[in-house]
């Protein structure tokens, strides 16, 4: 395999999710490319978060699976998820609201380090190290998103704009391989997405494959290698910006909307 | 905590030391029941950090907590009893309490631990009440516990030819048992009280406090919640077997009527009274709720004669209507206990407003 041809990280074989009668995901095949910026797009309740939660354990499908780094992923387990590289921020904040931002990223550190109850106890040599290395950790994401001034403060303090960087950076932690973001730039004004847009930027460019859902249609084309669009829980359309904008069964469903 | 400690600081630590070693003496004057109750408050904050770690750390509610404190004393009982004429040593003993609880902790945990709040609550409490009549009538056909007589003649906690019963000569003072034990419950208390702390600030206890925050989030971060639940469980549990033992050794006699559900929901109340998750206040929970009963009941009688000159209520009621009233009374005024941690105080404080509003 030569180098410059993009090799898959992330397969969706035909996920399918029901609630009762409400078909939330129909069938859903995508794949995403190591290294890009990935869109998911979609009117309201068109299945984009319940992809978000098959992908990462917090629902089982009821048909089909994910392949993800060449090795399937296993249904009904979030923390394997997370294990295997796949990490990610909730279109409605979930940060842990009375701890602080830097322990809130120390948590991220969980699947990464090892300490159990014994070296916590006994507090030796090894489990003070891996600590250290942890807080130091922690502290760098935190200047990495550029909050690292509200290191002490509860996360449920902390504004909106620097919520959603506090859960990128927790999200950052565990070191993902794919890091799927629900809707980054709800809520944020003209400045904070122009930030939040060169701050997802940044992270590819370390080297992390990005699943992005995002309204902003902008942000989306702009940012995004790919985009693939949902429609009542199927996939209407994957392909480059400049296609998907142009299909004339996506501007029906939702850009022309 | 690296640095070396302020003056100040060391001249606190001195003032604590020499107050607790001290303690016992100043007990003693007024009998040696004093210097028992001492005994009891100070198993009681062992115990009550031990449940701290699953209701304070983890946030899961136990109600049969007292079930693995019974494990490890009968554990005790059999093994150091001429029930079976099994006299081991104490370091082959308390392991074999502490793992049993333990073990009993991970039985009650693996099938439960999917419940949430209330209906854990119910089935711990189902789970101390099952191993209470258990001991009640493991009797027949053979006869393990000797069911409700209990176990009697246990041998006192010794190392070598020391032994914590009876009075011995230390450098011309007389220091009675009870005294002894004191002292040995202050370390083991010591010993889970830097357990606690360093649990706390530790990976296993941000897992701990990430789950009691928001569960899902903390799946979404790896956290295996089952196994991290498991662990506070059987961590409490293995605490909680400790103490039994080494209560069965003190007292000399175990029965299952120590271990009812009443004992639970005082453990319990410790806990949060003082200030649930927060070390100091579970200590101030447990010490408070463990000697104030006794101060009335060796109160309310004499007070009343010196008072009216005859006894108006009986001393055992009254002490049991004062005890629910403080307690609903602290509930009232300090929904977050005694002495809460700095930021559950701020979390109830708020939701206090968010009602106002
Ligand atoms: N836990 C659930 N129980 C029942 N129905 C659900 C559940 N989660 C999602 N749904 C339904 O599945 C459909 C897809 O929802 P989903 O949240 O995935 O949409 P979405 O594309 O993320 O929408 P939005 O842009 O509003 O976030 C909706 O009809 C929703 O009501
Ligand atoms: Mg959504």
């Amino acid at each position: 395999m030569s180098a410059n041809v993009p090799t898959t990280l992330l397969e969706a074989k035909a996920v399918a999710k029901h609630f009762g009668g409400v078909k939330a995901l129909r069938d859903v095949s995508l794949t995403i490319r190591r290294g890009e910026i990935y869109g998911l797009i979609g009117p309201n309740g068109a299945g984009k978060t319940t992809f978000f939660n098959c992908m990462t354990g917090l629902y089982v499908p009821d048909g089909g699976g994910f392949v993800f780094d060449g090795v399937p992923l296993v249904a009904d387990a979030p923390h394997q998820a997370a294990e295997r590289g796949i990490a990610r921020t909730f279109q409605n904040i979930r940060l842990f609201g009375n701890m602080t931002a830097l322990e809130n990223v120390m948590v991220g550190r969980h699947v990464r380090t090892r300490a159990g109850v014994l070296g916590a106890m006994l507090n030796n040599a090894a489990t003070r190290a891996e600590e250290a290395a942890i807080r130091q950790r922690a502290m760098d994401l935190l200047h990495y998103v550029r909050i690292e001034d509200r290191a002490d403060d509860l996360a449920k303090n902390l504004s909106y704009g620097d919520q959603r960087r506090l859960e990128i950076a927790r999200a950052l932690a565990s070191e993902p391989k794919l890091l799927c973001l629900d809707e980054p730039a709800a809520g944020m004004n003209a400045t904070e997405t122009a930030e939040l847009r060169e701050l997802i930027e940044g992270i590819r460019r370390d080297g992390t494959t990005i699943l992005l859902i995002e309204h902003d249609v902008k942000l989306v084309m702009g940012l995004c290698d790919r985009v693939a669009v949902l429609d009542y829980g199927a996939l209407v359309i994957e392909d480059v910006p400049a296609v998907v904008q142009k299909d004339q069964r996506v501007i029906e469903a939702y850009l022309g909307a | 905590m690296n640095k070396w400690l302020s003056p100040r600081s060391a001249f606190g630590i001195t003032l604590i030391v020499v107050a607790l070693l001290g303690l016992p003496f100043v007990a003693a004057m007024g009998g040696q029941a004093w210097v028992r109750i001492l005994d009891f408050a100070i198993l009681y904050v062992f115990l009550a950090l031990g449940l701290n770690i699953v209701v304070g750390f983890a946030g899961l509610l136990d109600l049969g907590y007292i079930a693995f404190y019974a494990v490890g004393a009968y554990a005790w009982a059999l093994l150091a009893s001429p029930h079976f004429g099994l006299h081991l040593p104490i370091w082959v003993i308390l392991p074999i309490g502490a793992g049993l609880a333990c073990i009993a902790g991970v039985l009650l945990g693996s099938p439960t631990l999917k419940l949430r709040g209330d209906y854990l609550a119910i089935v711990t409490l189902g789970f101390g009440e099952i191993v209470r009549i258990f001991m009640n009538n493991l009797n027949a056909p053979v006869n393990i516990t000797n069911g409700p007589q209990g176990i009697t003649l246990i041998d006192p906690v010794a190392f070598g030819g020391f032994k914590f019963s009876g009075t011995t000569q230390v450098f011309g003072y007389a220091l009675t048992g009870p005294m002894k034990y004191y002292y040995l419950l202050v370390a083991l208390a010591i010993l889970v009280i830097i357990i606690n702390l360093r649990l706390q600030h530790s990976r296993i206890g941000r897992a701990w406090q990430a789950i009691r925050e928001d569960e899902i989030a903390a799946k979404a971060v790896g956290i295996n919640t089952r196994n991290i639940k498991l662990l506070a469980f059987a961590m409490g549990a293995s605490f909680g077997g400790i103490a039994g033992g080494v209560f069965a050794a003190m007292q000399g006699f175990v029965s299952p009527e120590s271990f009812s559900l009443m004992e639970s929901i005082m453990i319990l109340a410790m806990v949060v009274l003082g200030g649930m998750g927060h070390i100091p206040g579970v200590i101030l929970g447990a010490v408070l709720l463990s000697i104030l009963p006794e101060a009335l009941r060796y109160g309310v009688g004499p007070a009343q004669m010196a008072l009216f000159g005859k006894q108006l209520v009986d001393p055992e009621s009254l002490r049991m209507l004062v005890f629910g009233l403080a307690l609903v009374l602290v509930m009232r005024f300090k929904p977050a206990g005694l002495w809460p941690s700095p930021e559950r105080k701020r979390e109830l404080g708020e939701k206090r407003m968010e009602v106002a509003k």
